[in-house]
């Protein structure tokens, strides 16, 4: 059995699948509005089952950092696929970064696979609009479009990468109550936020209902994991021993295998080094088995076979 | 290896065509071969090594000296290397240029940069008529790369102009960005008149304040982003468009004869 600070790590894995992601920057006059975009753009993205894609901010951008040297963020956006993820961008672009005040936006990544960020959104400039090809420092050519708004011109580049990724990372924390366990799951998202390439696109990124496939009601293909729900403890084929009474996930999106992976090492540390006495007593992962899903993140391998 | 050097030795009368004389047509050529190579001489042929003595064999890196005015395309449609010019040149200096860099240190006559369509053409003097237009008969002149003037150019800049970036720190003459369909001229100097006649689309780029006809329109103070990417972008080069800074511009429109939407950034100091 493995134990950290005396915190069991179940041995067993989580179950990922592919998916394709893409990032866009979002830049403004200042942070305030660059986080006014991107909250909207990444709102309503916490799982494909409901959204359509999955998204969250990565992190904070200087404007060193920033094709146009304005503050900013940098988003990640992932879907089952290329349609969805393209269909769903452009959608937002539109609604949310066209939308908000000073915002501009810019590829993320470099791929052979681009999708329209600007490209299609231009024509909301109904004639006016302008494109421009400009070199960036490496001397690569990309094409801008300015489109005329009524607070000046809304500057996006016209298309971003579109990469393979990973998502459905996760890892559960079962604790003594439910203070205790989501004090424990923000201490891991707080660490979890300093790795790149990786969103936690649920709720402050963590959600307390996970899933297993299927349900009584052939209508969902989705339904409450009833072996990690405590208050079912005695009526079901339960997971969790008599002192748990609350269970957090927290489901990792990432651009490769080694992103979720590191993510999920630095976000189950943080919480080994509350200790026991924080409330939580066993770290888990969901799987389906291991059929459904290609990746297999497994949490012996990932913080190492040392016991303490 | 030295770069491959072509040395003028006497006097033209006529033009000569040096079109043949680019890194990509002499590469793996030896230097007999190259000796041998028939130029267009107004209606003559001349062997190369009649007109200039060749030093060197580096192909990829080509040097003209003792350049005059009578030496027309030089550099036409490059595709990779570099080729420098001592002295003058003359007309469609980097015609058709694809890939590769030019340095012409002297002034060229007509037409340099004609249906240009990438690489970096950099003109230490003054430049003639029809920088960066197209040839005749055509409708569409450069549409790639990048041409920076150190001096002044002459009538006619970036005529019915494509795509791609003229940088001229001197002063421009008159009909500047005339039938410009897109891309961006800047220029650090005066302009004549007529800038922007007919413009469709595109970007002029200036610093000081243009006589303007009936048919461009002022669009007001702004400050655009776009210009923060574009001048980051002007650092790589070796020019004097590297130190602007300011994003404020006053914007005029046009050219609204021809239902354009060519714009006219005059940047505030």
């Amino acid at each position: 059995m493995m134990k950290i600070n005396n915190i069991i790590i179940d041995d067993t894995f989580a179950e990922a699948f592919n998916m394709r992601g893409t990032r866009v920057l979002i830049t403004a006059q200042n942070l305030k509005w660059a986080y006014h975009a991107a909250n909207a753009m990444t709102g309503f993205a916490t799982s494909v089952i409901g959204c359509g894609v999955e998204a969250g901010i990565e992190r904070e951008l200087s404007g060193d950092e920033t094709p146009d040297g304005r503050p900013g963020v940098s988003i990640l956006m992932f879907a089952m696929g290329s349609k969805v993820l393209m269909q769903q961008l452009e959608t937002r672009m539109g609604q949310c970064i066209l939308t908000c005040p000073t915002a501009a936006a810019f590829a993320g990544i470099e791929s052979e696979d681009q999708i329209s960020l600007g490209k299609h959104l231009r024509y909301f400039g109904d004639g006016f609009q302008t494109s421009k090809v400009i070199r960036d420092v490496n001397g690569m050519a990309k094409r801008y479009w300015r489109i005329p708004v009524m607070d000046g011109e809304f500057l996006t580049e016209e298309t971003t990468g579109m990469v393979r990724a990973i998502g459905g990372g996760n890892f559960l924390i079962l604790a003594t109550s439910q203070p205790a366990a989501l004090q424990a799951a923000e201490n891991a998202v707080e660490a979890m936020k300093q790795v790149r390439n990786v969103i936690m696109p649920f709720p402050g990124g963590v959600v307390r209902s996970g899933s297993k496939v299927g349900s009584k009601y052939p209508k969902m293909f989705a339904s409450t994991n009833d072996a990690f729900c405590p208050t079912l403890k005695g009526v079901t084929n339960t997971e969790l021993s008599a002192d748990i009474e609350s269970v957090m996930e927290i489901v990792i999106d990432g651009l490769t295998f080694e992103d979720i992976a590191a993510s999920m090492r630095v976000g189950i540390e943080a919480i080994c080094d509350l200790g026991e006495a924080s409330g939580v007593k066993r770290i888990s992962a969901g799987n389906y088995g291991g059929k459904l899903g290609p990746h297999h993140f497994k949490l012996h391998d990932i913080m190492g076979k040392s016991n303490s | 290896m030295n770069a491959l050097t072509f040395t003028l030795k006497k006097t033209l009368q006529h033009s000569l065509n040096c079109a043949e004389l680019t890194p990509s047509n002499l590469a793996n050529k030896l230097v007999t071969e190259i000796g041998s190579t028939l130029l267009q001489y107004g209606k003559a042929k001349l062997r190369v090594d009649e007109i200039f003595e060749i030093t060197g064999n580096d192909t990829q890196n080509i040097y003209f000296k003792n350049s005059t005015e009578k030496l027309d395309y030089l550099g036409a449609n490059m595709t990779s290397g570099t080729m420098q010019i001592e002295g003058n040149v003359g007309a469609y200096l980097g015609f058709g240029l694809k890939q590769g860099k030019i340095n012409c240190y002297g002034n060229t006559a007509a037409f340099a940069a004609c249906n240009m369509a990438g690489g970096l053409l950099e003109i230490s003097g003054n430049t003639g008529d029809f920088l960066g237009g197209a040839s005749a008969g055509l409708r569409k002149g450069m549409h790639g790369g990048v041409v920076i003037v150190k001096g002044n150019a002459a009538d006619r800049v970036g005529d019915q102009m494509r795509r791609g970036l003229i940088l001229i720190e001197g002063s421009v003459g008159e009909y500047c960005g005339s039938r410009m369909i897109a891309g961006t001229i800047g220029v650090l100097g005066d302009t004549g008149k007529f800038i922007g006649f007919n413009m469709q689309r595109g970007t002029l780029l200036l610093t000081k304040i243009p006589k303007l006809h009936a048919t461009i329109q002022d669009c007001g103070m702004h400050t655009l982003p776009f210009l923060s990417l574009l001048f980051k972008s002007f650092k790589q080069y070796n020019t004097k468009f590297s130190d602007i800074k300011s994003q404020r511009i006053q914007r005029f429109s046009g050219d609204l004869a021809c239902n354009g939407n060519g714009e006219i950034l005059l940047i505030s100091p």
